[in-house]
């Protein structure tokens, strides 16, 4: 009885996955080879406008910004100056400048995509009920397994890890999406329809804007998922501050290892305060 | 022509719509209906006219189905079966892009919890409806501001809804539903979520824009006695259907059936009665054709006191007692105006029951019930109580 299992041949399900994957890389070939030159150039670009600021004053601008949309309070802004500054100081800034892009890049990626399919499930019970665990699916797979078809797509790089971080970090923001609008007091919405807008002036009119809320948590959290995504992402050549964490492990260097992962630290607490500022309900 | 016309009107809850018709068309109730098919009848066969400028009130415990009904009739629910008809068009059977149209046109709806968006200035919320009709931004501040203006609130334009009191929230809800000037308003349960006294007040508002106004209102209650005060008529609903339609009067006086009677039973009868329904004929002599002589011989006949004085238009001019009356008698006066009491306690005809008690109760003389200053009739202290107890004949189509 217990070796029944035995006589049974394992289901190849790693071979369908590994010939799907093939056939999709050879399939789509002429697709992915312009996204990856597109998408490394548009990467290219922001770093080098990022890098063309003297750091000295990309930490002023960074202080200010954070002094007002905190309702001028002086506790992220000063965090930001001592966080930043010693980041450079470390001689990690062209690092932080890399991360930064990469996080930027694949949250607004994950923004642009995840936002429309959170209101189609909002919208539609079969979407919602099709979708919902693919997001699952999504979340729940370990990511460094996404980095085996990046890299078959794209090879290795960036554009590769955005990749992997688009398919681990959209997944917030569309089930927010989806709950903020759902979460719309059914008497707004009535009011909307009884006073005749179209599904249009409804979702822009009324629902977004009540829903806004609890989408921009859910985009806090997928800025968040990118963010960790970094030290993966280093694994397929991802440059930034994971590529130094992910050196400092192979050679066990336990300072270098520290530093960086600290500079990770205080990027990510400054990306969460700004990203929770953004939409706070200033009226709350 | 009625504006509103409502046809056979059905709506059930569930899959198996076919079967729980049926079963309701064969009598059975809610319950039975549930039981056998799984569906629950929200309205069932409702049909029934409102004329233009008529307040038309809607009336049922919760769970009668009227929020459902109200819904049906600018479809934020589609019905099962049946037409409504607004202005002529049947909006059952209209396509998206028409229902749109009417909706915008012609129908608003005041919602019981105010249904306002709290991210928009009051004078935003007061211009959704013309905004989404593409309407330009100058007309709709200006329709809009006029709107909020006629419910007082022209000074909060650029507040926001949450740092409003419940009553002015609704004010800005009711603002909203004139600003695009439909012929219709439904109002589901508007003044339900406010305190007593606003909510009064908003029904003796309400009832003063109607004067001007003249819309055609739909408005849904649970309250027997707001229903009363504010309807032309009122339909009652209990279990999806509705079990009479009538005018106040006809509702307290002749309740349909058994469930009708026990809902009225408790009603504050004073509120509800005027002075014309309980008023008694009149004895009167008439001061051009009469003198003190008449006056005592009708008193006498009567069994009176005092007899009420009118002129040869029933124009009521005072009051004469029998002591008077004697008195003049003895003196050879001729002329009744030279003893006539001028000052007598009168009431108009549309006098509720309860605000007669302040003037009756010190007065020793009958109150004279009037319309334009005409005698249409008296009360006497008896049958006040006889009214409040709900006996006694109380006069039908007054």
């Amino acid at each position: 009885m217990l070796n029944f299992m035995e006589n049974i041949e394992a289901l190849p399900v790693a071979d369908w996955t590994s010939n799907f994957v093939d056939m999709l890389t050879d399939t789509f070939a002429f697709l992915f080879d312009p996204i990856k030159d597109g998408l490394g150039d548009v990467m290219d670009l922001i770093t080098s406008g990022l890098d063309a600021i003297p750091p000295v004053i990309f930490i002023l601008l960074v202080a200010i910004l954070a002094f007002f949309m905190t309702g001028k309070k002086f506790g992220l802004a000063v965090f930001s100056i001592i966080g930043l500054l010693f980041i450079w100081n470390q001689g990690l800034w062209d690092q932080l400048i890399d991360t930064f892009t990469l996080v930027l890049t694949s949250s607004i990626l994950c923004i642009i995509i995840g936002v429309p399919i959170g209101i189609l499930m909002s919208k539609s019970k079969i979407a919602q009920s099709i979708i919902t665990p693919i997001l699952d699916f999504m979340q729940t797979m370990p990511a460094f397994v996404y980095l085996i078809p990046a890299v078959a797509f794209f090879s290795i790089g960036v554009v590769p890890g955005i990749f992997a971080s688009l398919i681990f970090a959209t997944p917030p923001t569309v089930r927010f999406t989806n709950l903020g609008i759902r979460q719309v007091s059914e008497e707004l919405v009535e009011a909307a329809d009884a006073f005749g807008s179209t599904g249009a002036q409804k979702l822009f009119k009324v629902e977004l804007p009540m829903a806004k809320y609890t989408i921009m948590a859910g985009i806090n959290q997928t800025v968040m998922l990118a963010l960790s995504m970094v030290v993966i992402a280093s694994m397929i050549g991802a440059p930034g501050l994971g590529r130094e964490v992910l050196s400092s492990l192979q050679r066990a260097q336990v300072g270098p290892g520290f530093v960086a992962g600290l500079s990770i630290v205080v990027l990510a607490i400054i990306i969460d305060r700004f990203t929770q500022n953004i939409y706070k309900d200033k009226s709350k | 022509m009625p504006i509103i016309k409502v046809e056979n009107l059905s709506k059930v809850f569930g899959k198996n719509t076919k079967a729980a018709l049926e079963l309701a068309e064969a009598g059975k109730t809610k319950e039975e209906i549930l039981k056998e098919t799984g569906s629950t009848v929200g309205v069932n066969r409702a049909s029934f006219e409102v004329e233009p400028g008529e307040i038309f009130v809607i009336m049922g415990l919760s769970g009668s189905g009227k929020s459902t009904l109200v819904r049906l009739i600018n479809r934020l629910i589609e019905p099962t079966t049946g037409d409504v008809y607004i202005d002529g068009e049947n909006l059952a059977k209209m396509d998206k892009k028409e229902l749109r149209r009417v909706r915008r046109e012609k129908l608003s709806m005041v919602f019981q919890r105010f249904g306002l968006f709290p991210n928009r200035t009051i004078l935003q919320n007061a211009e959704y409806g013309l905004e989404v009709q593409g309407i330009s931004k100058e007309e709709r501040t200006k329709k809009a501001t006029k709107s909020l203006e006629l419910v007082g609130l022209g000074s909060y334009l650029d507040q926001y809804p949450g740092q409003l009191s419940g009553g002015m929230q609704q004010r800005v809800g009711l603002a909203r539903a004139l600003a695009n000037d439909p012929e219709v308003m439904l109002m589901d349960e508007a003044f339900s979520a406010l305190d007593p006294l606003i909510r009064k007040d908003m029904q003796d508002e309400l009832l003063d824009l109607q004067e001007t106004m003249k819309k055609t209102i739909l408005f849904i209650t649970h309250d027997l006695d707001e229903a009363l005060r504010i309807g032309d008529r009122i339909a009652l609903m209990k279990d999806g259907n509705i079990v009479q339609i009538g005018t106040p009067e006809e509702i307290l006086m002749n309740p349909a059936n058994s469930y009708v009677e026990k809902f009225v039973e408790d009603v504050d009868r004073a509120k509800v009665l005027t002075a014309q329904q309980i008023m008694k004929r009149p004895e009167t002599i008439n001061i051009d054709k009469h003198g003190p002589r008449v006056a005592l011989e009708r008193m006498r006949e009567a069994g009176l006191s005092s007899i009420l004085v009118v002129d040869s238009k029933r124009v009521l001019q005072g009051i004469v007692t029998a002591d008077e009356a004697n008195e003049a008698r003895k003196n050879e006066v001729k002329n009744l105006s030279e003893i006539i009491q001028r000052d007598v306690p009168t009431v108009e005809k549309d006098t509720p029951l309860h605000d007669l008690f302040a003037v009756i109760h010190d007065s020793p003389v009958p109150l004279a019930v009037t319309e334009n200053g005409k005698l249409l009739g008296i009360i006497v202290r008896g049958a006040v109580i006889g009214a409040l107890a709900g006996e006694g004949e109380v006069n039908e189509h007054a």
